[in-house]
């Protein structure tokens, strides 16, 4: 197992993201002779989890039973232990394709927060990419750290704990895209400039405040950046449901007396509703994550 | 960080390349051929000077259409010693403020004026334009500019910039897929170097191309089509290199159930037989030519559809993308049975309903978990100084996605020894629980 490639049975040191019902999942770390409590009871590793298929039910001990998925980036985002506010895959989705990664990107991110971004990042610029990714929280950096070798990772990514605004990326003229998700994201974007290949690369900053977005704008234009754009992008879900709607009862129809006598008696029973299958919105939904702005870093 | 000859070469504009000509939010994908005439945004001239250059030069459009490197760009000129109103109370348009006629544009354009020079021109032959306010002006000059101005960017084609140019080109041929709904297929999937991806497509092979650039070069995909044969002239406009071609391959979907039946026969069916019944030697010989050729294709074909089947037979593929004008709902039964448990899929459609078929058959069936029946909103915003507000036009809508992950539909086989460094052997195959 790793983030970045496929394997399809479990081995010990494995993670892996464990699907309870209704789209929970918890993130689990595969160790001989461990447990995991789950609302549907105990999930034993050595019996229930190593030398089993990704993919496979799991009946725990109370009789319940969950499936055992292989990570993803995706997955990963929905069950990590949240150290900041994250980014969800919507708007990963979109940075990744309008940032142009591919396999051998190289990236640099700051902050790092809880890795929701990184992981994904990782995924697309393997095997042969790198992300310089920058965190001045020095816990959050050390976990950070953690994570990404526990999730076999760690060679395509360096951590550096600094404030990026002061000391910049860490690297020169080597990224192909930068990423912004801090609070004074136009302090960071000479570094940005410094840290991208003299030939161009992309940048993007994420900011929830339009005040924010201004400034990193103004920033953006002074550096020399083209290609400014702003824009936020949302989900919605839609869940799908049976609906029964009944139908109004008008009396009997004297309009078409197809049989006059026929009509006085019993009618044929009429249908009392009509069943559709439909979708309807959540009742909430996230209206606002931030706004991307993103910007093009010219040759020369 | 030495800036060596090779990796600019990279990034330089070469002969036979594919790119992507752009002015304002317009783009083109064209190839550079030498003398060829192109054009684009009612403009003609040749790609002939741009070799040599950097992506990403602008070029201005010379007379006799050859491109000239834009000088240095200068940022606008400065508004603020000009002459400015406070607001248009007194605004009249009544269309007679401008001077300059059509034919007087026309002559300064033949005259050979740049488009920033014309600009000016008709500034200065603006009777209303210093009582407009400073923001206005800025707006007239903006809108000028976009009109009058002959400058073409030269761009390397990427998912990104091809996605953005067929929704604004020509939204039809990619099932009004738009590019932030792409973006979410290609993560959403899972797409990364190294998997054996299943694409089924009908939208001029930008997904197929994406899905590719997505994967370096590592991996495989294979692209299910219907019909005679593969659409994908989108592919060609990324400008893959030539190792790329080699992780795709195609199959026809009308052999897929004689594949997941496991009869399946490659061999080649000898059509040319009944041809050889002409009674003049000259063209019994022309004809045993044109036989041998057949034969010769037919045997190409017979070694790809092997090579694919050959890919597909194990049912292990790591990720699905369908989106295509077909109704989704058979075509996801039908391909989702060549998915590894625990492996993502994702359904574009251009309507929601047929995916909410989708999504209440595959509950029903099993086999899957996560399903998700999506849309995303995207709003473009204007960010200026005191004028900062969302675009006034939004993209109504991009089409629907139906994702979830595959499980395993019956309890699985554990891996055989309990040495977990030994891999396990490919099979066992999960076999369906439908007849």
């Amino acid at each position: 197992m790793s983030f970045v490639k496929y394997s399809d049975f479990i081995q010990e040191g494995d993670v892996v993201i464990i699907h309870l019902n209704h789209n929970s999942t918890i993130p689990v770390k595969v160790q001989k002779g461990a447990q995991t409590q789950t609302r549907y009871g105990v999930i034993r590793h050595s019996t229930d989890l190593i030398g089993q298929r990704f993919g496979s039910k799991v009946t725990c001990s109370k009789g319940g039973w969950v499936h055992v998925l292989h990570p993803t980036p995706e997955l990963w985002t929905v069950s990590l232990p949240h150290r900041t506010q994250i980014l969800y895959t919507t708007d990963i989705a979109t940075i990744t394709m309008m940032l142009e990664l591919k396999p051998g990107s190289v990236v640099c991110e700051s902050g790092t927060g809880s890795g929701s971004l990184s992981h994904a990042i990782l995924r697309t610029i393997a095997p042969t990419g790198h992300l310089h990714t920058v965190e001045f929280h020095q816990q959050r950096a050390e976990k950070a750290k953690e994570e990404f070798r526990e999730h076999r990772v760690d060679h395509l990514v360096t951590v550096r704990n600094q404030d990026v605004c002061k000391d910049g990326f860490g690297v020169r003229g080597v990224a192909d895209a930068v990423f912004l998700d801090i609070p004074s994201p136009w302090e960071a974007v000479g570094h940005a400039k410094a840290a991208m290949k003299k030939q161009g690369g992309r940048i993007c900053s994420f900011s929830p405040c339009i005040e924010q977005v201004q400034r990193t704008c103004d920033a953006l234009s002074d550096h020399g950046f083209d290609e400014l754009s702003t824009l936020e992008i949302l989900l919605r879900v839609h869940e799908v449901r049976t609906v029964s709607m009944p139908l109004p009862d008008f009396g009997p129809d004297f309009l078409n007396p197809s049989e006059p006598d026929a009509v006085k008696e019993e009618s044929a029973p009429v249908h009392a509703a009509v069943t559709i299958k439909t979708t309807t919105p959540p009742r909430e939904i996230p209206g606002h994550t931030g706004y991307l702005t993103f910007a093009t870093k010219p040759r020369g | 960080m030495a800036d060596n000859g090779e990796e600019d070469h990279e990034h330089r504009i070469k002969e036979g390349d594919h790119v992507v000509l752009k002015r304002g939010g317009i783009f083109k994908a064209v190839q550079i051929q030498p003398k060829k005439k192109l054009i684009f945004e009612k403009q003609w001239f040749f790609l002939d000077k741009a070799v040599g250059h950097l992506y990403g030069t602008a070029f201005e459009i010379a007379s006799g259409g050859e491109l000239q490197p834009q000088a240095a760009k200068n940022t606008e000129n400065p508004p603020d010693t000009k002459e400015a109103g406070t607001d248009n109370r007194n605004i009249v348009d009544d269309g007679k403020s401008q001077k300059l006629t059509q034919d007087d544009i026309e002559t300064l354009k033949e005259q050979g004026l740049k488009g920033q020079e014309i600009v000016q021109q008709l500034i200065e032959n603006s009777s209303t334009f210093r009582d407009k306010t400073g923001y206005a002006q800025d707006k007239y000059i903006k809108k000028k500019k976009k009109k009058y101005e002959n400058t073409v960017e030269i761009l390397k084609p990427s998912c990104r910039i091809l996605a953005m140019m067929y929704h604004g080109r020509e939204p039809g041929k990619i099932c009004h897929l738009r590019y932030d709904t792409l973006a979410q297929v290609l993560t959403l999937a899972n797409i990364h170097a190294g998997s054996k991806v299943l694409v089924f497509e009908t939208c001029a092979g930008l997904v197929l191309g994406s899905v590719m650039e997505r994967m370096g070069g590592y991996g495989s995909v294979i692209n299910m089509y219907a019909g005679v044969g593969p659409v994908r002239m989108g592919v060609e406009s990324f400008g893959f290199p030539a190792h790329f071609h080699e992780t795709l391959t195609d199959f026809p979907i009308c052999n897929v159930n004689a594949l997941l039946k496991g009869n399946l026969d490659t061999a080649a069916k000898d059509a040319t037989a009944g041809m050889l019944c002409n009674f003049i030697i000259l063209s019994f010989l022309v004809r045993w030519f044109q036989a041998q050729e057949k034969k010769m294709k037919l045997e190409e074909k017979r070694k790809k559809l092997a090579a694919a089947a050959a890919l597909l037979e194990d049912r292990d593929a790591d990720g699905l993308v369908i989106a295509s004008r077909f109704h989704p709902c058979p075509v996801v039964l039908g391909l989702l049975k060549f998915l590894s448990p625990s492996r993502p899929f994702v359904v574009y459609s251009q309507y929601k309903e047929p995916l909410i078929e989708c999504f209440t058959k595959l509950k029903e069936q099993g086999g899957t978990v996560n399903l998700r029946l999506t849309d995303t909103w995207t709003r473009h915003y204007q960010v200026l100084p005191n004028r900062t507000h969302p675009v006034l036009q939004m993209s109504g809508g991009g089409g629907y996605l139906l994702s979830g992950t595959t499980i395993a539909t019956h309890t699985s086989k554990p891996a055989a020894p309990q040495q977990t460094d030994e891999p396990a052997p490919k099979r066992p195959k999960l076999e369906n629980t439908e007849g």
